[in-house]
């Protein structure tokens, strides 16, 4: 990648994490946190890799998105706005009363979503089974899956694992946000699930760990696992909880908790200057 | 006598071979389901998840997300409530096009005891908006319903037992629709509704009953969700006492479908089922027994009943 997109990839990860601000600000409740921190993942696969139709969001052939961690609906509307899929003023209807922004992603009312999700770890099984569905029928879609390191806690995620391992399915690609921190705590603390990557190698995927907030590493991780055959690939990313905005950075009570007005202006405020910044 | 299971899978491989989005999804339980010819015959319809039905659920539900014609199938006490949080989520909530397939449902297990016992299905999943809840009698209706849910476009449950059972509908000349009952014996001094296996017990006490010159009304309720809402407020009106039988709590389920139906209009209904304790242990049929589900005992239920009406009046 030149310096030129990832300047521009940079960019629009700002203009989401206004969105995720301005939306979860408004609802008044939301989890920003976690949804800051695997922005730059979103964006790269919303903006760059993905093949996806705005005007088609269900095109048979599209590559698909679960969004096994629900919670962070917040960043996967913002990003889906963001790339034209619905207008980004609808980002402010959040959670409100008869919205289909609902909090957590439903697949019947929110154009781009391809999975109702909320419940941790059944997007990952999901997923196994649309890649499933994809090798069935010898079509070359892709399928990505969003993950937390607090949803590695359910037993859930290891039965999809062994399955996507067992069905070789190399057309699936995960990313777990390792930000370190769930809603009371450090992951460490509450229930250890390390070491993520090594549990990954261990059940047959084909692991790659990076910096979550670095564009070329992304970009890296996600072409080695298109060339790579015969194993389901898992990219943990290393993350920043609440990255993007300084208050919120590496603190769990971000969790699931919304910015009030003044601390939403800031928020916007840091985000605009950081983008002025790129464009000076 | 043939098991439903079995006529459940034949149906489902002669479907398949036509339509290759037809998908056998199971959990370590081929044979118990019957699925080894299957397996064996059409390897890339068959999804084999290993022991773990949450995720059989889940892979499922993404299957059938693109386009798959799903099947999961697998006893039925652990489908129900080990993945209830999937059949929520991941179907019935997300509307994707999942059927499935419990076998060996109610007591039918018998002296495996209670952790193999499905008592409660009905109940939880009526509470899920969308689903469809379906329990055959025998194994041409079995039959039926797997040729309609094939292209049926909505989540489905249908719950069978494990072993044979009798023939209530001789030859295929008989409808089943989804919502509707079906009326095996006509009727108008009480009506005996029954539900999957129970249906045939009911049948049989109501012949039972017609030698005492009772007549009573019989019907099949093998569509509990949607169900035949007239026919119960019809038996109601023209019976004016029902009895209802079924392999299920007694809370939740057939009997508190009928009562909820009349309750504007009440008429008195008796129902019998499995009182809130754990089954005993036991084969099948002695269950069946202990608790009043068999025709002697829907028999006896019923005289008793009419006594004590006609001394209360």
């Amino acid at each position: 990648m030149d310096q030129k997109e990832i300047l521009s990839l940079k960019k629009t990860a700002a203009n989401i994490r206004k969105g995720i601000i301005a939306a979860t600000s408004a609802a008044g409740s939301g989890h920003p946190g976690g949804s800051l921190s695997i922005t730059d993942v979103m964006t790269y696969l919303y903006f760059k890799e993905m093949n996806i139709d705005v005007k088609q969001p269900k095109k048979p052939d599209r590559d698909r998105f679960v969004m096994s961690k629900g919670h962070c609906a917040p960043v996967l509307y913002s990003t889906l706005a963001e790339r034209g899929f619905f207008p980004k003023e609808d980002l402010l209807t959040l959670r409100k009363v008869d919205s289909y922004l609902e909090g957590h992603p439903n697949m019947h009312t929110v154009p781009g979503v391809d999975m109702s999700t909320g419940s941790l770890a059944q997007g990952i099984s999901a997923a196994v089974g649309m890649a499933l569905a994809g090798k069935l029928d010898k079509k070359d879609y892709r399928v990505f899956v969003g993950m937390g390191d607090g949803e590695l806690e359910e037993g859930q995620v290891w039965e999809a694992s062994m399955a996507a391992a067992h069905y070789k399915l190399d057309n699936m690609v995960c990313f777990v946000d390792y930000n370190g921190l769930q809603i009371d705590g450090k992951i460490t603390e509450v229930m250890n699930p390390e070491p993520i990557a090594d549990k990954f190698v261990a059940f047959g995927w084909y692991v790659q760990s990076i910096d979550a907030h670095d564009f070329e590493q992304i970009h890296q991780a996600v072409e080695n696992a298109k060339q790579q055959k015969g194993k389901p690939n898992m990219i943990v990313c290393h993350s920043i909880k609440g990255k993007g905005v300084s208050f919120m950075e590496g603190q769990a009570g971000w969790h699931g908790v919304a910015p009030k007005p003044e601390e939403r202006d800031r928020a916007i405020a840091e985000l605009d200057e950081y983008i002025a910044s790129l464009n000076a | 006598m043939i098991a439903c299971r079995k006529s459940f899978t034949e149906t489902l491989l002669s479907l398949a071979r036509e339509d290759r989005d037809i998908v056998a999804v199971t959990t370590d339980a081929r044979g118990s389901v019957t699925l080894d010819e299957f397996a064996k015959e059409l390897p890339e319809q068959f999804v084999e998840c290993g022991i773990a039905e949450q995720n059989a659920v889940g892979i499922s539900a993404g299957l059938a997300h693109s386009g798959k014609k799903v099947f999961v199938c697998g006893p039925a006490c652990f489908y129900v409530t080990r993945s209830l949080e999937q059949i929520k989520v991941d179907v019935a909530y997300s509307k994707n096009n999942v059927k499935i397939f419990g076998v060996s449902g109610g007591v039918a297990y018998g002296a495996l005891g209670s952790t193999h016992h499905s008592l409660h299905d009905i109940a939880v999943l009526r509470t899920f908006p969308g689903m469809t809840i379906i329990l055959p009698s025998d194994a041409r209706q079995t039959k039926k319903v797997v040729q309609m849910l094939v292209d049926y476009p909505h989540p489905a449950y249908v719950r069978v037992g494990r072993a044979s059972v009798p023939v209530i509908y001789n030859n295929d000349d008989f409808d089943f629709t989804i919502g509707k009952a079906n009326v095996l014996l006509e009727g108008n001094d009480i009506t005996l509704i029954g539900t999957g296996e129970t249906v045939y017990h009911a049948y049989e006490a109501g012949k039972m009953l017609r030698d005492k010159g009772i007549k009573a009304r019989v019907l099949d309720m093998a569509s509990i969700k949607p169900y035949d809402k007239d026919a119960i407020v019809k038996a109601a009106k023209e019976t004016g006492r029902i009895i209802t039988v079924e392999e299920h709590s007694q809370f939740g389920g057939l009997g508190s479908i009928v009562t909820e139906t009349i309750s504007e209009s009440p008429v008195p209904v008796k129902i019998i089922g499995i009182p809130d304790e754990h089954a005993i242990n036991g084969k099948s049929p002695e269950i069946f027994a202990y608790y009043g589900l068999d025709y002697n005992g829907i028999f006896n239920s019923a005289i008793e009943f009419l006594k004590k009406m006609s001394a209360g009046k």
